[in-house]
């Protein structure tokens, strides 16, 4: 995306609003719509994955050292990765804006 | 070599749809718009028309349809009325703002309940501002000629926007009577197909109908709305290219002896020609009355409409449609809305009559301008009255 969404004047709307980028939905985040967010605790993680296979963003990836944490670009806080986690290495907490 | 043929208006409307070598035809029938998709169904079946058709289960899945095939860049048509309009509505939004060049005939009928298939305006002014540009045919001939401009209209790259071409259901649409049906070489090259610029294209991938949150709505929305309005000068030079290829003439604003008329009678759509005889006949007898014909509704010409109405002290607004609960019917609306702020702006009063399929005579019309005179003379305080009805 050239511009933000917020920079463009109405002048600059393309005819019908068509998005000529393919896949450029990927640099809007949305991970702004969180009020808590997930931390890990890596002692506890066995790398297991489940929390990557239930995220519903999805947003969580594998880093280099194999561990699987959440992307907050795009996190939404929702909890699933914690509710699901069997090592409970995830905790939620609250974030301040 | 034009041939004079007789027939309903519908067929008028279909044999426009072959001419224009339509690629893609969706629709559902419904009364009393089912003469024009079962002739196109035939011409598809027979061979006459090389189209697709797509027999889909509703309007709304008929509306959905075009947006694909419009999106593809293939010439697209459908038609629809009354109920069948209202049961696209939402999709009608998505066209306009997705700036997909469709055309559709719209057979106008009365909306439930109760239940009445007959001629009416309440389905087009349920849709006024679905952002489509809009306009009316009066007759089988305009049918005709209105439907063939519409796709010019709405493929021509200064435009892009859907066309509605409304007429009104039975007096138009079942009416059998004689018209011009030109041949594809009298139309030369008034009609080239379609370049729509932003087919969908695997090669060339893009998002059409994605969504706009509250940073960029209202952005998007402006950018629609000056678009539309900027479309009024496209919408009058392919008329005038029309009249210059067969001989027809049409204008957003279209006048009727007008020229010093104090009195001025605005209305939309057939009854216009059942109006225009009450004016003959009572101008015969000295009375100084016009008829202002709103040919183009939507976007609605402002400048060319305050320019019609020049003359007038009064102005008389026939409609066929109510807005329940409204001030006045969503014509005088605009009338008084367009008015309103210009120096001796002429006294208006309002009338709503002909609402499924009641009759309107030119005797009809006569009394109307009489009651409205009443009104003016006597400086009543009446917003609209509702004519025709026993009471
Ligand atoms: S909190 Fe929800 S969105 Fe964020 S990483 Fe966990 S599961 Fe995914
Ligand atoms: S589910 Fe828990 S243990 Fe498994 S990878 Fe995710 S955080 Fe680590």
């Amino acid at each position: 995306m050239a511009k933000k969404d917020f920079e463009l004047t109405w002048k600059e709307i393309p005819v019908g609003a068509i998005v000529h980028e393919p896949g450029n939905a990927s640099e809007y985040q949305t991970g702004d719509w969180r009020s808590q967010m997930p931390v890990l605790d890596r002692d506890k993680c066995v790398k297991c994955g489940i929390c990557y296979r239930f995220c519903p963003e999805p947003c969580i990836v594998k880093d280099d050292e194999g561990y699987y944490v959440a992307d907050l670009f795009y996190c939404k806080g929702c909890g699933i990765c914690a509710y699901e986690c069997p090592k409970d290495a995830i905790t939620i907490v609250k974030e301040e804006h | 070599m034009a041939k004079r043929v007789g027939a309903e208006g519908s067929f008028a409307v279909a044999e426009a749809v072959r001419l224009a070598d339509t690629d893609v035809v969706a629709a559902y029938p419904i009364t009393p718009q089912t003469h024009i998709v079962e002739r196109l169904s035939e011409m598809v079946a027979d061979g006459d028309l090389n189209a697709n058709f797509i027999y889909v289960e509703s309007e709304h899945s008929a509306m959905s349809a075009c947006l694909g095939s419009a999106a593809v860049g293939a010439r697209t048509f459908t038609s629809t009325a009354g109920q069948g309009l209202e049961l696209m509505h939402e999709v009608l939004y998505l066209a306009s703002s997705m700036r997909l060049p469709i055309v559709m005939a719209v057979t106008d009928r009365a909306l439930s309940g109760p239940l009445n298939v007959w001629g009416d305006h309440s389905d087009a002014m349920a849709t006024r501002d679905c952002g489509w540009i809009q306009y009316f045919a009066e007759n089988a001939q305009e049918a005709f000629d209105l439907t063939l401009c519409a796709f010019k209209i709405a493929e021509h790259h200064d435009v892009l926007f859907p066309v509605m071409v409304h007429m009104d259901g039975f007096h138009v649409s079942h009416v059998v009577e004689p018209y011009l049906l030109p041949d594809k070489e009298e139309l030369g090259d008034f009609l080239p197909p379609i370049d729509y610029p932003y087919p969908l294209d695997p090669n060339k991938p893009v998002s059409m109908g994605a969504f706009a949150p509250p940073a960029v709505y209202s952005e998007c929305r402006k950018a629609q709305d000056v678009a539309v309005n900027g479309t009024i000068a496209a919408v009058a030079n392919v008329w005038n290219e029309f009249n210059k290829q067969l001989g027809r003439q049409y204008k957003p604003i279209e006048t009727y002896k007008t020229e010093d008329a104090e009195t001025i009678l605005i209305a939309i759509g057939s009854f216009n020609q059942m109006a225009s005889v009450a004016v003959d006949k009572m101008r015969a007898e000295g009375k100084k009355v016009g008829l202002v014909r709103i040919r183009l509704w939507r976007p609605f010409p402002l400048a060319a409409f305050r320019q019609a109405i020049k003359s007038a002290k009064n102005i008389v607004v026939f409609e066929r449609s109510m807005s329940y609960g409204g001030t006045v019917g969503p014509v005088c609306a605009e009338v008084k809305s367009a008015l309103y702020g210009i120096k001796d702006a002429p006294r208006v009063t309002s009338f709503i009559g002909g609402l499924g399929g009641r009759d309107m005579s030119p005797k009809h019309f006569e009394g109307l301008f009489k009651r409205a005179q009443e009104i003016f003379d006597k400086n009543l305080d009446i917003q609209y009255e509702t004519i025709g009805v026993r009471e």
